[in-house]
């Protein structure tokens, strides 16, 4: 009998432990793996639900989810597109291939995000008298991290109907204060743009905004930096770089 | 039956990983700002802690000498991919913010502190409960630790509302420090020195004594 440390004795326990421990892994990926899809679908389909102020009755997400329509949007003409599939186009992805994205020049690039896919989804919710709200996918880089949020606007497609990021990294108790609800309520109600319809004017400001202003939004104490990536990647996305095409069409009924 | 029970109960205080043993501090730092998420890394850690060393345990005769320490990597390694998956399907929101850390058990040096020390040289049973022991010394101080850190920092436990924030319209200015992961330090810190008040025999010798200047 070969001893304990042999050299044949050393290759067969390691195989066998292998195989044994690649069995288990497997198994838990694979039994698992549906349940996982289904959970990040499910957080995504919250998010954006959060973000129109639509509420989730008996947490029953899928009743609520069929108010929302998603549709894409070819972010060059501003013009919805049947390009893609939208139930399995996945933005993040596009973004990060060159056949799919556009690179951004500096001077377009205020958000930081480098690389801007072609198409882009976006949700529509109507109702008896039209469109209700659209929400728009929205992000950038703020201080540590790239925020990833939703914008949701009227159906006058310029005043805000809700507004919230799902994904950040940013400092908690500064930065991080962007999840604060009583910070993403003061959002609502404020006008993307002035009586420029391509400019937008949204954007924070240091100090507590005035009831009366349009525009402007708290800033976040102690986080400058946060503050100033988050009007950023606003206007940004409102702009023209941004949605402000798709904006235009969808208000003159052509999108 | 007391050995058992001595073995499960005396990593709780008297021989404690973190506190005596000083293991274990990095993920106490990472995953301490709030109680419930935690909790969860308890739970995660001590499952780890105690399967590895039962598995471990069961084939401690088989393995070749040279070999034990990958072999006690690739146990662990398995098992901390499984209850990774395992709270990805079942507690999602717990699993993205613990992120890297459930993966980082496996560098936790108390699971390969405890497989190497114990579980190689004791039957399963008694390593098993060994696990589960260190794994709740572990989870003592990281729960003491969440206390104070998620109380402090954001008025809350367990994310209901103790302390009303100003930023909420309440009266407490919160803490920012305790928020960010060095707070664990000084907490942990705070930590051992009362537990060293009351079990004085942790208290570590001096390793030299000063001389006098002059006579």
């Amino acid at each position: 009998m070969a001893s304990k440390d042999s050299v044949y004795r050393t290759v067969m326990v390691a195989l066998a432990l292998c195989v044994v421990c690649s069995v288990v892994v497997s198994t838990a990926a694979v039994v698992l793996k549906d349940k996982q899809v289904a959970n990040a679908a499910n957080e995504k389909k919250a998010n954006i639900l959060a973000a129109a102020g639509i509420e989730v009755v008996n947490g029953d997400l899928d009743a609520a989810f069929a108010k929302v329509t998603p549709k894409l949007v070819d972010m060059a003409t501003g013009a919805y597109t049947e390009a893609a599939d939208v139930a399995t186009y996945d933005d993040r992805k596009a973004a990060k291939d060159p056949a799919m994205s556009t690179t951004l020049t500096a001077d377009q690039d205020i958000a930081s995000i480098r690389r801007q896919a072609n198409l882009r989804t976006i949700y529509l919710v109507e109702g008896d008298k039209g469109l209700e709200k659209v929400i728009l996918p929205i992000h950038g880089y703020g201080l540590w991290s790239t925020l990833y949020g939703f914008i949701a606007l009227e159906g006058d497609l310029n005043t805000v109907a809700g507004f919230g990021f799902y994904s950040h990294a940013e400092t908690p108790g500064l930065g991080g204060e962007v999840d604060n609800p009583r910070w993403k309520a003061v959002w609502n109600g404020k006008q993307v743009f002035g009586a420029d319809a391509t400019q937008p004017m949204i954007g924070l400001i240091k100090g507590k905004a005035t009831a009366e202003s349009k525009h402007d939004i708290d800033g976040l104490a102690g986080a400058t930096l946060t503050s100033n990536g988050v009007t950023n990647l606003v206007r940004f996305w409102m702009g023209k770089d941004g949605f402000a095409p798709f904006l235009a069409n969808l208000k003159a009924g052509e999108a | 039956m007391s050995k058992t029970k001595d073995i499960l109960i005396s990593p709780i205080f008297a021989n404690n990983p973190i506190a005596l043993q000083i293991l274990g501090v990095c993920s106490a730092l990472a995953v301490t700002s709030s109680l419930s998420v935690t909790i969860v890394m308890c739970i995660a850690l001590t499952t780890v802690t105690a399967f590895s060393n039962l598995f471990i345990s069961i084939i401690r005769e088989q393995v070749p000498s040279n070999i034990r320490i990958i072999v006690q990597m690739t146990i662990i390694a398995s098992l901390v991919i499984v209850v990774d998956q395992v709270l990805k399907a079942y507690a999602y929101d717990v699993s993205k913010q613990l992120s890297v850390f459930v993966g980082l058990i496996i560098t936790n040096c108390i699971v390969m502190g405890r497989a190497e020390a114990f579980a190689m040289q004791n039957p399963p049973l008694p390593s098993f409960m060994d696990g589960i022991g260190n794994g709740l010394g572990y989870s003592v101080v990281l729960l003491f630790v969440a206390f104070l850190r998620e109380l402090f920092g954001s008025g809350t436990l367990f994310g209901f509302e103790i302390l009303p924030l100003v930023t909420n319209g309440g009266w407490y200015y919160s803490n920012g420090m305790m928020l960010l992961p060095p707070s664990a330090f000084f907490v942990i810190g705070g930590f051992i020195w009362l537990l060293r008040t009351w079990k004085i025999d942790q208290v570590e010798k001096a390793d030299f004594t000063l001389a006098k200047h002059t006579k």
